[in-house]
Protein backbone atom coordinates (compact mmCIF):
# COMPACT_ATOMS: atom_id res chain seq x y z
CA UNK A 1 0.00 0.00 0.00
CA UNK A 2 1.01 3.80 -1.26
CA UNK A 3 1.58 6.11 2.11
CA UNK A 4 -0.40 8.89 1.62
CA UNK A 5 1.48 11.89 1.28
CA UNK A 6 0.23 13.77 4.08
CA UNK A 7 0.99 11.25 6.07
CA UNK A 8 4.67 11.11 4.97
CA UNK A 9 4.89 14.92 5.49
CA UNK A 10 3.44 14.60 8.87
CA UNK A 11 6.18 12.13 9.92
CA UNK A 12 8.68 13.99 8.30
CA UNK A 13 7.91 17.42 10.32
CA UNK A 14 7.47 15.20 13.86
CA UNK A 15 10.90 13.77 13.23
CA UNK A 16 12.60 17.59 12.47
CA UNK A 17 10.91 18.66 15.47
CA UNK A 18 12.07 16.35 17.90
CA UNK A 19 15.46 16.24 16.88
CA UNK A 20 15.26 20.28 17.56
CA UNK A 21 13.77 19.46 20.66
CA UNK A 22 16.74 16.96 21.77
CA UNK A 23 19.55 19.67 20.63
CA UNK A 24 17.98 22.37 20.88
CA UNK A 25 17.62 22.07 24.48
CA UNK A 26 21.36 21.91 25.14
CA UNK A 27 22.19 25.54 23.59
CA UNK A 28 22.33 28.26 25.06
CA UNK A 29 18.38 29.96 25.15
CA UNK A 30 20.41 32.94 23.64
CA UNK A 31 21.71 31.38 20.86
CA UNK A 32 19.00 29.67 20.08
CA UNK A 33 15.67 27.79 21.32
CA UNK A 34 13.54 24.53 21.14
CA UNK A 35 10.16 23.93 19.77
CA UNK A 36 8.35 23.46 23.40
CA UNK A 37 9.86 27.25 24.27
CA UNK A 38 8.80 28.94 21.10
CA UNK A 39 5.09 27.69 22.14
CA UNK A 40 5.65 28.78 25.77
CA UNK A 41 6.88 32.40 24.30
CA UNK A 42 4.00 32.05 21.85
CA UNK A 43 0.86 31.31 24.33
CA UNK A 44 2.26 34.21 26.18
CA UNK A 45 2.21 36.70 22.85
CA UNK A 46 -1.40 35.33 22.21
CA UNK A 47 -2.41 35.49 25.70
CA UNK A 48 -1.57 39.13 25.68
CA UNK A 49 -3.38 39.58 22.67
CA UNK A 50 -0.26 41.19 21.21
CA UNK A 51 1.06 38.52 18.10
CA UNK A 52 -3.13 38.79 17.06
CA UNK A 53 -2.00 42.89 16.62
CA UNK A 54 0.93 42.46 14.90
CA UNK A 55 -0.04 39.85 12.83
CA UNK A 56 -3.23 42.08 11.66
CA UNK A 57 -0.39 44.90 11.08
CA UNK A 58 1.38 42.56 8.87
CA UNK A 59 -0.96 41.11 7.12
CA UNK A 60 -3.09 44.18 5.64
CA UNK A 61 0.05 45.42 3.61
CA UNK A 62 1.10 42.18 3.07
CA UNK A 63 -2.39 40.97 1.23
CA UNK A 64 -2.62 44.18 -0.38
CA UNK A 65 0.60 44.67 -1.91
CA UNK A 66 0.69 41.15 -3.10
CA UNK A 67 -2.89 40.94 -5.02
CA UNK A 68 -1.41 44.05 -6.28
CA UNK A 69 1.36 42.82 -7.20
CA UNK A 70 -0.62 39.76 -9.10
CA UNK A 71 -2.90 42.30 -10.59
CA UNK A 72 -0.66 44.16 -12.18
CA UNK A 73 2.28 41.86 -12.94
CA UNK A 74 0.01 39.12 -14.89
CA UNK A 75 -1.53 41.65 -17.69
CA UNK A 76 2.24 43.03 -18.04
CA UNK A 77 3.88 39.91 -18.24
CA UNK A 78 1.21 39.05 -21.01
CA UNK A 79 1.66 42.01 -22.48
CA UNK A 80 5.61 41.77 -22.78
CA UNK A 81 5.61 38.30 -23.74
CA UNK A 82 3.19 38.83 -26.95
CA UNK A 83 4.26 41.91 -28.47
CA UNK A 84 7.99 42.25 -30.01
CA UNK A 85 7.63 45.87 -29.31
CA UNK A 86 6.94 45.61 -25.58
CA UNK A 87 9.33 42.93 -24.89
CA UNK A 88 12.23 44.90 -26.64
CA UNK A 89 10.72 48.09 -24.61
CA UNK A 90 9.64 46.81 -21.54
CA UNK A 91 11.94 43.32 -21.04
CA UNK A 92 14.96 44.38 -19.59
CA UNK A 93 13.01 46.45 -16.63
CA UNK A 94 11.21 43.38 -15.62
CA UNK A 95 14.63 41.26 -15.87
CA UNK A 96 16.48 44.17 -14.03
CA UNK A 97 13.88 44.22 -11.54
CA UNK A 98 13.63 40.88 -10.63
CA UNK A 99 17.32 41.32 -9.35
CA UNK A 100 17.09 44.28 -7.70
CA UNK A 101 18.87 44.58 -4.17
CA UNK A 102 15.41 45.94 -2.73
CA UNK A 103 17.06 46.13 0.66
CA UNK A 104 19.20 48.97 -0.33
CA UNK A 105 16.34 50.67 -2.18
CA UNK A 106 13.88 50.43 1.42
CA UNK A 107 15.18 54.09 3.08
CA UNK A 108 14.68 55.74 -0.07
CA UNK A 109 11.36 53.99 -0.63
CA UNK A 110 10.50 55.23 3.15
CA UNK A 111 11.91 59.03 2.53
CA UNK A 112 9.09 58.96 -0.40
CA UNK A 113 6.52 57.24 1.40
CA UNK A 114 7.30 57.90 4.84
CA UNK A 115 7.23 54.95 7.74
CA UNK A 116 3.88 53.54 8.13
CA UNK A 117 1.35 51.20 5.60
CA UNK A 118 2.66 52.51 2.55
CA UNK A 119 5.58 51.63 2.55
CA UNK A 120 5.23 48.34 3.60
CA UNK A 121 2.65 48.03 0.60
CA UNK A 122 5.25 48.92 -1.95
CA UNK A 123 7.82 47.48 -0.31
CA UNK A 124 5.76 43.79 -0.99
CA UNK A 125 4.75 44.90 -4.18
CA UNK A 126 8.26 45.59 -5.64
CA UNK A 127 9.13 42.19 -3.94
CA UNK A 128 6.49 40.25 -5.92
CA UNK A 129 5.74 41.71 -9.26
CA UNK A 130 8.65 40.15 -10.81
CA UNK A 131 8.39 36.52 -10.10
CA UNK A 132 4.76 37.29 -11.48
CA UNK A 133 6.10 38.82 -14.54
CA UNK A 134 8.85 36.55 -15.70
CA UNK A 135 6.85 33.52 -15.09
CA UNK A 136 4.13 34.91 -17.20
CA UNK A 137 6.22 36.40 -20.22
CA UNK A 138 7.87 32.99 -20.06
CA UNK A 139 4.66 31.58 -20.25
CA UNK A 140 3.53 33.15 -23.11
CA UNK A 141 7.03 32.45 -24.83
CA UNK A 142 6.14 28.67 -24.48
CA UNK A 143 2.47 28.52 -25.44
CA UNK A 144 2.80 26.49 -28.81
CA UNK A 145 2.51 28.63 -31.66
CA UNK A 146 -0.02 26.05 -33.42
CA UNK A 147 -2.49 26.95 -30.53
CA UNK A 148 -2.13 30.37 -31.66
CA UNK A 149 -2.16 29.01 -35.60
CA UNK A 150 -5.29 27.94 -34.23
CA UNK A 151 -7.34 30.94 -33.62
CA UNK A 152 -5.38 32.82 -36.63
CA UNK A 153 -6.99 30.51 -38.83
CA UNK A 154 -10.54 31.06 -37.32
CA UNK A 155 -9.98 35.07 -37.76
CA UNK A 156 -9.61 35.71 -34.44
CA UNK A 157 -8.37 38.84 -33.13
CA UNK A 158 -5.13 39.24 -31.38
CA UNK A 159 -7.03 40.76 -28.06
CA UNK A 160 -9.36 37.54 -28.57
CA UNK A 161 -6.13 35.15 -29.00
CA UNK A 162 -4.48 36.74 -25.83
CA UNK A 163 -7.50 36.38 -23.62
CA UNK A 164 -9.02 32.95 -24.78
CA UNK A 165 -5.61 31.28 -25.82
CA UNK A 166 -2.29 32.41 -24.33
CA UNK A 167 -4.26 33.04 -21.15
CA UNK A 168 -5.47 30.03 -20.49
CA UNK A 169 -2.00 28.19 -22.19
CA UNK A 170 -0.31 30.19 -19.42
CA UNK A 171 -2.26 29.91 -16.59
CA UNK A 172 -0.10 27.26 -14.85
CA UNK A 173 3.18 29.40 -15.50
CA UNK A 174 1.31 31.94 -13.70
CA UNK A 175 0.31 30.29 -11.19
CA UNK A 176 3.54 29.37 -10.76
CA UNK A 177 4.79 32.81 -10.88
CA UNK A 178 2.42 33.70 -7.95
CA UNK A 179 3.48 30.45 -5.46
CA UNK A 180 7.01 31.94 -5.89
CA UNK A 181 5.95 35.22 -5.14
CA UNK A 182 4.34 34.04 -1.59
CA UNK A 183 8.20 33.38 -0.46
CA UNK A 184 9.65 37.06 -1.85
CA UNK A 185 6.36 38.89 -0.58
CA UNK A 186 7.05 37.39 3.23
CA UNK A 187 10.54 38.51 3.13
CA UNK A 188 9.75 42.06 1.64
CA UNK A 189 7.14 42.05 4.68
CA UNK A 190 9.38 41.31 7.31
CA UNK A 191 12.55 43.51 5.49
CA UNK A 192 9.55 46.16 5.58
CA UNK A 193 8.75 46.46 9.17
CA UNK A 194 12.69 45.70 10.33
CA UNK A 195 13.27 49.29 8.80
CA UNK A 196 10.32 51.42 9.60
CA UNK A 197 8.27 51.59 12.99
CA UNK A 198 8.34 49.48 15.25
CA UNK A 199 5.13 47.43 14.38
CA UNK A 200 3.94 44.11 13.27
CA UNK A 201 5.62 40.50 12.86
CA UNK A 202 9.06 42.30 12.17
CA UNK A 203 8.53 44.35 14.68
CA UNK A 204 8.56 41.88 17.45
CA UNK A 205 11.20 40.00 15.59
CA UNK A 206 13.51 43.37 16.53
CA UNK A 207 12.02 43.63 19.91
CA UNK A 208 12.71 40.20 21.06
CA UNK A 209 16.27 40.16 19.19
CA UNK A 210 17.11 42.65 21.77
CA UNK A 211 16.13 41.70 24.20
CA UNK A 212 17.84 38.47 24.10
CA UNK A 213 14.37 36.67 23.77
CA UNK A 214 15.43 34.39 21.63
CA UNK A 215 12.12 32.19 21.90
CA UNK A 216 9.98 34.90 21.46
CA UNK A 217 11.85 36.04 18.30
CA UNK A 218 11.33 32.51 16.64
CA UNK A 219 7.49 33.08 17.08
CA UNK A 220 6.76 35.24 14.30
CA UNK A 221 9.24 33.60 12.19
CA UNK A 222 7.42 29.87 12.84
CA UNK A 223 3.93 32.15 12.12
CA UNK A 224 5.55 33.09 8.47
CA UNK A 225 6.72 30.44 7.74
CA UNK A 226 3.32 28.41 8.37
CA UNK A 227 1.52 31.04 6.31
CA UNK A 228 3.71 30.90 3.68
CA UNK A 229 2.63 26.87 3.50
CA UNK A 230 -0.61 27.75 3.77
CA UNK A 231 -0.82 30.14 1.18
CA UNK A 232 1.32 27.59 -0.99
CA UNK A 233 -1.38 25.16 -0.26
CA UNK A 234 -3.82 27.97 -0.82
CA UNK A 235 -2.53 28.71 -4.37
CA UNK A 236 -2.33 25.03 -5.28
CA UNK A 237 -5.73 24.47 -4.72
CA UNK A 238 -7.16 27.87 -7.31
CA UNK A 239 -4.77 26.52 -9.51
CA UNK A 240 -6.50 22.46 -9.61
CA UNK A 241 -9.38 24.51 -9.80
CA UNK A 242 -8.67 27.08 -12.41
CA UNK A 243 -6.40 24.65 -14.52
CA UNK A 244 -7.83 21.45 -13.61
CA UNK A 245 -6.40 20.07 -17.43
CA UNK A 246 -3.20 20.95 -16.51
CA UNK A 247 -2.79 18.21 -13.80
CA UNK A 248 -4.54 16.31 -15.62
CA UNK A 249 -2.42 16.34 -18.86
CA UNK A 250 0.77 16.42 -15.97
CA UNK A 251 -0.70 13.19 -14.30
CA UNK A 252 -0.15 14.56 -11.03
CA UNK A 253 -4.04 14.08 -9.75
CA UNK A 254 -5.04 12.65 -7.35
CA UNK B 1 -19.62 28.10 -54.75
CA UNK B 2 -15.97 27.55 -53.39
CA UNK B 3 -13.18 26.68 -55.85
CA UNK B 4 -9.87 27.68 -54.25
CA UNK B 5 -6.56 28.52 -56.32
CA UNK B 6 -3.33 28.84 -56.17
CA UNK B 7 -1.81 31.49 -59.08
CA UNK B 8 1.78 31.36 -59.29
CA UNK B 9 2.59 30.60 -56.18
CA UNK B 10 6.37 31.08 -54.92
CA UNK B 11 7.80 30.74 -51.38
CA UNK B 12 11.26 30.91 -50.23
CA UNK B 13 12.16 30.48 -46.48
CA UNK B 14 14.85 32.64 -44.75
CA UNK B 15 17.02 31.15 -42.17
CA UNK B 16 20.28 31.33 -40.34
CA UNK B 17 22.21 28.44 -39.43
CA UNK B 18 25.49 29.22 -37.84
CA UNK B 19 25.11 32.94 -38.39
CA UNK B 20 25.10 32.05 -41.92
CA UNK B 21 21.61 32.94 -43.95
CA UNK B 22 20.28 30.98 -46.01
CA UNK B 23 17.27 30.44 -48.32
CA UNK B 24 15.11 27.66 -49.11
CA UNK B 25 12.67 27.61 -51.68
CA UNK B 26 9.57 25.64 -50.55
CA UNK B 27 7.50 26.31 -53.50
CA UNK B 28 8.57 27.13 -57.17
CA UNK B 29 5.42 28.92 -59.44
CA UNK B 30 2.69 26.32 -57.86
CA UNK B 31 -0.89 26.96 -59.64
CA UNK B 32 -3.65 24.61 -59.26
CA UNK B 33 -7.28 24.95 -59.56
CA UNK B 34 -9.42 22.90 -56.93
CA UNK B 35 -13.35 23.02 -58.30
CA UNK B 36 -16.45 23.41 -56.17
CA UNK B 37 -16.86 20.53 -54.62
CA UNK B 38 -13.69 18.50 -55.49
CA UNK B 39 -11.24 16.79 -53.45
CA UNK B 40 -8.05 17.39 -54.31
CA UNK B 41 -4.95 15.35 -52.59
CA UNK B 42 -1.23 16.36 -52.77
CA UNK B 43 1.22 13.99 -52.24
CA UNK B 44 4.74 13.92 -52.39
CA UNK B 45 7.94 12.96 -50.96
CA UNK B 46 8.43 14.82 -47.09
CA UNK B 47 9.99 18.26 -47.89
CA UNK B 48 8.31 18.79 -51.17
CA UNK B 49 6.18 22.03 -50.22
CA UNK B 50 2.40 20.22 -49.11
CA UNK B 51 2.36 21.46 -45.63
CA UNK B 52 3.65 25.08 -47.45
CA UNK B 53 0.80 25.20 -50.11
CA UNK B 54 -1.73 24.72 -47.38
CA UNK B 55 -1.20 27.16 -45.00
CA UNK B 56 -0.14 29.82 -47.56
CA UNK B 57 -4.19 28.45 -49.17
CA UNK B 58 -5.34 29.46 -45.64
CA UNK B 59 -3.25 32.83 -45.38
CA UNK B 60 -1.35 31.23 -42.04
CA UNK B 61 2.19 31.72 -44.34
CA UNK B 62 2.91 34.97 -46.63
CA UNK B 63 3.92 34.02 -49.99
CA UNK B 64 6.72 35.39 -51.53
CA UNK B 65 5.22 35.72 -54.32
CA UNK B 66 1.78 35.27 -56.03
CA UNK B 67 -1.74 35.15 -54.90
CA UNK B 68 -4.28 32.69 -53.67
CA UNK B 69 -7.74 32.95 -54.91
CA UNK B 70 -11.09 32.18 -53.72
CA UNK B 71 -14.25 32.33 -55.77
CA UNK B 72 -11.85 33.96 -58.31
CA UNK B 73 -11.00 36.72 -55.74
CA UNK B 74 -7.97 37.15 -54.50
CA UNK B 75 -7.91 36.63 -50.28
CA UNK B 76 -5.29 37.89 -48.44
CA UNK B 77 -4.56 36.73 -44.63
CA UNK B 78 -7.35 33.79 -43.11
CA UNK B 79 -10.92 33.67 -43.48
CA UNK B 80 -14.37 31.83 -42.59
CA UNK B 81 -14.10 30.99 -46.00
CA UNK B 82 -11.69 28.43 -45.93
CA UNK B 83 -11.19 26.29 -42.65
CA UNK B 84 -8.01 24.50 -41.58
CA UNK B 85 -7.56 20.61 -39.80
CA UNK B 86 -4.84 20.51 -38.16
CA UNK B 87 -2.17 17.16 -38.66
CA UNK B 88 -2.20 17.00 -34.76
CA UNK B 89 -5.90 18.22 -34.71
CA UNK B 90 -4.57 21.03 -32.23
CA UNK B 91 -7.29 21.36 -29.56
CA UNK B 92 -7.54 24.06 -26.94
CA UNK B 93 -6.44 21.57 -24.11
CA UNK B 94 -8.49 23.52 -21.69
CA UNK B 95 -11.71 23.24 -23.53
CA UNK B 96 -14.22 20.13 -23.23
CA UNK B 97 -14.99 18.63 -27.50
CA UNK B 98 -18.06 20.62 -27.21
CA UNK B 99 -16.29 23.68 -26.47
CA UNK B 100 -13.85 23.55 -28.49
CA UNK B 101 -16.05 23.34 -31.78
CA UNK B 102 -18.37 26.57 -29.40
CA UNK B 103 -14.69 27.95 -29.56
CA UNK B 104 -14.81 28.12 -33.55
CA UNK B 105 -17.91 29.70 -33.49
CA UNK B 106 -17.58 32.19 -31.44
CA UNK B 107 -15.12 33.67 -33.67
CA UNK B 108 -17.44 33.94 -36.40
CA UNK B 109 -19.87 35.68 -34.44
CA UNK B 110 -22.21 33.10 -33.30
CA UNK B 111 -23.72 33.58 -29.56
CA UNK B 112 -26.35 32.35 -27.84
CA UNK B 113 -28.40 29.39 -28.38
CA UNK B 114 -27.64 28.51 -31.80
CA UNK B 115 -24.03 28.42 -30.51
CA UNK B 116 -24.75 25.27 -28.46
CA UNK B 117 -26.85 23.81 -31.17
CA UNK B 118 -24.64 23.89 -33.83
CA UNK B 119 -21.68 22.71 -31.89
CA UNK B 120 -23.31 19.79 -31.30
CA UNK B 121 -25.08 19.59 -34.62
CA UNK B 122 -21.73 19.38 -36.15
CA UNK B 123 -20.26 16.89 -32.64
CA UNK B 124 -22.99 14.25 -33.69
CA UNK B 125 -22.13 14.57 -37.78
CA UNK B 126 -18.61 13.24 -36.92
CA UNK B 127 -20.27 10.55 -34.32
CA UNK B 128 -19.20 12.12 -31.09
CA UNK B 129 -22.60 13.31 -29.22
CA UNK B 130 -22.04 11.07 -26.93
CA UNK B 131 -18.35 12.73 -25.76
CA UNK B 132 -18.78 16.41 -25.84
CA UNK B 133 -17.90 17.10 -22.53
CA UNK B 134 -14.55 15.29 -22.54
CA UNK B 135 -11.71 17.75 -22.50
CA UNK B 136 -9.02 16.49 -25.52
CA UNK B 137 -6.71 14.31 -23.26
CA UNK B 138 -9.87 12.08 -22.59
CA UNK B 139 -9.99 11.39 -26.05
CA UNK B 140 -8.09 8.98 -28.24
CA UNK B 141 -6.16 10.22 -31.22
CA UNK B 142 -9.05 9.38 -33.85
CA UNK B 143 -11.51 11.24 -31.74
CA UNK B 144 -9.61 14.28 -31.75
CA UNK B 145 -8.96 14.65 -35.08
CA UNK B 146 -12.48 14.16 -35.87
CA UNK B 147 -13.08 17.16 -33.03
CA UNK B 148 -10.86 19.10 -35.00
CA UNK B 149 -12.47 18.69 -38.23
CA UNK B 150 -15.97 19.32 -36.79
CA UNK B 151 -14.40 22.52 -35.22
CA UNK B 152 -13.59 23.39 -39.01
CA UNK B 153 -16.57 21.89 -40.53
CA UNK B 154 -19.10 24.19 -37.91
CA UNK B 155 -17.99 27.72 -39.43
CA UNK B 156 -19.22 26.41 -43.08
CA UNK B 157 -16.31 27.38 -44.96
CA UNK B 158 -16.05 26.89 -48.68
CA UNK B 159 -12.85 25.56 -48.84
CA UNK B 160 -11.37 22.55 -46.16
CA UNK B 161 -7.77 22.33 -45.95
CA UNK B 162 -6.33 19.09 -44.65
CA UNK B 163 -2.67 18.42 -43.67
CA UNK B 164 -2.09 14.66 -43.00
CA UNK B 165 -5.10 14.85 -41.01
CA UNK B 166 -5.26 10.55 -40.69
CA UNK B 167 -1.21 10.36 -40.41
CA UNK B 168 -1.22 10.05 -36.70
CA UNK B 169 -3.85 6.91 -36.82
CA UNK B 170 -3.72 3.37 -37.06
CA UNK B 171 -4.55 2.28 -40.04
CA UNK B 172 -7.97 0.59 -38.64
CA UNK B 173 -9.09 3.72 -37.27
CA UNK B 174 -7.81 5.58 -40.32
CA UNK B 175 -9.83 3.78 -42.63
CA UNK B 176 -12.93 4.49 -40.46
CA UNK B 177 -12.01 8.65 -41.01
CA UNK B 178 -11.69 7.91 -44.47
CA UNK B 179 -15.01 6.53 -44.74
CA UNK B 180 -16.22 9.14 -42.53
CA UNK B 181 -14.75 11.92 -44.43
CA UNK B 182 -16.53 10.63 -47.58
CA UNK B 183 -19.75 10.53 -45.95
CA UNK B 184 -19.53 14.15 -44.49
CA UNK B 185 -18.27 15.32 -48.49
CA UNK B 186 -21.05 13.51 -49.93
CA UNK B 187 -23.50 15.43 -47.46
CA UNK B 188 -21.95 18.67 -47.36
CA UNK B 189 -20.19 18.76 -50.91
CA UNK B 190 -17.54 20.81 -49.55
CA UNK B 191 -14.55 21.88 -51.63
CA UNK B 192 -11.44 19.64 -49.81
CA UNK B 193 -7.93 20.00 -50.17
CA UNK B 194 -6.05 17.29 -48.68
CA UNK B 195 -2.18 16.34 -47.67
CA UNK B 196 -1.24 13.08 -47.68
CA UNK B 197 1.81 10.16 -47.77
CA UNK B 198 -0.82 7.50 -48.59
CA UNK B 199 -0.87 6.46 -52.27
CA UNK B 200 -4.17 4.58 -50.86
CA UNK B 201 -5.77 7.31 -48.92
CA UNK B 202 -5.23 9.22 -52.17
CA UNK B 203 -6.35 7.42 -54.80
CA UNK B 204 -9.53 6.37 -52.36
CA UNK B 205 -10.70 10.06 -51.54
CA UNK B 206 -9.43 12.26 -54.46
CA UNK B 207 -11.03 13.53 -57.46
CA UNK B 208 -7.44 14.55 -58.85
CA UNK B 209 -4.32 13.90 -57.52
CA UNK B 210 -1.61 16.42 -57.32
CA UNK B 211 1.92 15.12 -57.01
CA UNK B 212 4.55 17.20 -55.99
CA UNK B 213 8.28 17.23 -55.93
CA UNK B 214 10.45 20.31 -54.93
CA UNK B 215 8.54 22.79 -54.00
CA UNK B 216 6.67 22.29 -57.83
CA UNK B 217 3.57 20.72 -59.04
CA UNK B 218 5.00 17.69 -60.86
CA UNK B 219 1.93 16.12 -62.35
CA UNK B 220 -2.13 15.86 -61.89
CA UNK B 221 -3.86 12.77 -62.49
CA UNK B 222 -7.56 12.12 -62.24
CA UNK B 223 -8.79 9.15 -60.29
CA UNK B 224 -11.45 7.59 -62.23
CA UNK B 225 -13.57 6.46 -59.57
CA UNK B 226 -17.33 6.88 -59.41
CA UNK B 227 -18.94 9.00 -56.55
CA UNK B 228 -20.43 8.18 -54.48
CA UNK B 229 -17.60 5.66 -53.54
CA UNK B 230 -19.48 3.35 -50.96
CA UNK B 231 -17.65 0.32 -49.59
CA UNK B 232 -14.11 1.18 -49.67
CA UNK B 233 -12.97 -2.08 -48.91
CA UNK B 234 -14.60 -2.95 -52.74
CA UNK B 235 -12.98 -0.17 -54.09
CA UNK B 236 -9.27 -1.48 -53.40
CA UNK B 237 -10.51 -4.65 -55.33
CA UNK B 238 -11.55 -2.54 -58.61
CA UNK B 239 -8.71 -2.83 -61.69
CA UNK B 240 -9.37 1.39 -62.01
CA UNK B 241 -7.87 1.41 -58.29
CA UNK B 242 -4.61 -0.66 -59.02
CA UNK B 243 -3.85 1.32 -62.36
CA UNK B 244 -4.58 4.85 -60.62
CA UNK B 245 -2.28 3.98 -57.48
CA UNK B 246 0.31 3.06 -60.14
CA UNK B 247 0.37 6.03 -62.25
CA UNK B 248 0.93 8.09 -58.97
CA UNK B 249 3.53 5.63 -57.99
CA UNK B 250 5.18 6.11 -61.06
CA UNK B 251 5.11 10.07 -60.66
CA UNK B 252 6.13 9.96 -57.28
CA UNK B 253 9.60 7.67 -58.53
CA UNK B 254 9.95 9.46 -61.81
CA UNK B 255 12.94 11.34 -62.06
CA UNK B 256 13.05 14.57 -61.28
CA UNK B 257 14.89 16.09 -64.29
CA UNK B 258 11.15 15.47 -66.49
N1 LIG C 1 9.13 28.04 -41.22
C1 LIG C 1 10.06 27.54 -42.06
N2 LIG C 1 11.28 28.10 -42.11
C2 LIG C 1 12.20 27.62 -42.95
N3 LIG C 1 12.01 26.62 -43.80
C3 LIG C 1 10.82 26.04 -43.81
C4 LIG C 1 9.77 26.46 -42.95
N4 LIG C 1 8.69 25.69 -43.16
C5 LIG C 1 9.05 24.82 -44.12
N5 LIG C 1 10.32 25.02 -44.53
C6 LIG C 1 11.02 24.30 -45.58
O1 LIG C 1 10.23 24.31 -46.72
C7 LIG C 1 10.25 23.05 -47.37
C8 LIG C 1 8.84 22.52 -47.52
O2 LIG C 1 8.32 22.24 -46.24
P1 LIG C 1 6.86 21.65 -46.02
O3 LIG C 1 6.62 21.62 -44.57
O4 LIG C 1 5.91 22.40 -46.86
O5 LIG C 1 7.04 20.18 -46.59
P2 LIG C 1 5.96 19.02 -46.65
O6 LIG C 1 5.79 18.66 -48.08
O7 LIG C 1 4.75 19.36 -45.89
O8 LIG C 1 6.76 17.83 -45.93
P3 LIG C 1 6.19 16.67 -44.99
O9 LIG C 1 5.61 15.67 -45.91
O10 LIG C 1 7.42 16.15 -44.33
O11 LIG C 1 5.21 17.28 -44.07
C9 LIG C 1 11.14 22.16 -46.55
O12 LIG C 1 12.41 22.13 -47.15
C10 LIG C 1 11.23 22.85 -45.22
O13 LIG C 1 12.48 22.64 -44.64
MG1 LIG D 1 3.85 18.66 -44.07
Amino acid sequence: MKMPRWLITTISVVIFLAFWEFFGRDINPIFGSYPTAIIAAFIKLAKSGKIWVALFQSLQPFVIGYLLAIVVGVPIGLVVGRFRVAEAALGIYVTAGYAMPLVALVPLLILWLGLGFAVKVAVVFLMSIFPVCINTWAGVNAVPVSLIEVGKSLVASDATILRRIILPATLPYIMAGIRLAVGRAVVAMIIAEFFTAISGLGGIIIQSANNFDTATMFVPVVILMVLAIGLNSLIVWIERRVAPWQAEIAGRSE
Amino acid sequence: MGNVSLVDISKRFRLTIDGSEQFVQALDHVSFTVADGEIAMLIGPSGCGKTTALRIAMGLDQATSGQVLVDGREVKGCGHDRGMVFQHAELLPWLSAVDNVKFGLEMKGMRGGELKDTAMRYLDLVGLAGSAQRRPHQLSGGMKQRVGIARALAIDPKVLLMDEPFGALDAQTREAMQAELLDIHARTRKTIVFVTHDLDEAVLLADRVFVMRNGRLQEIIEVPLPRPRGDLGAIRGLSAFAETRYKIWQALHAEAAS
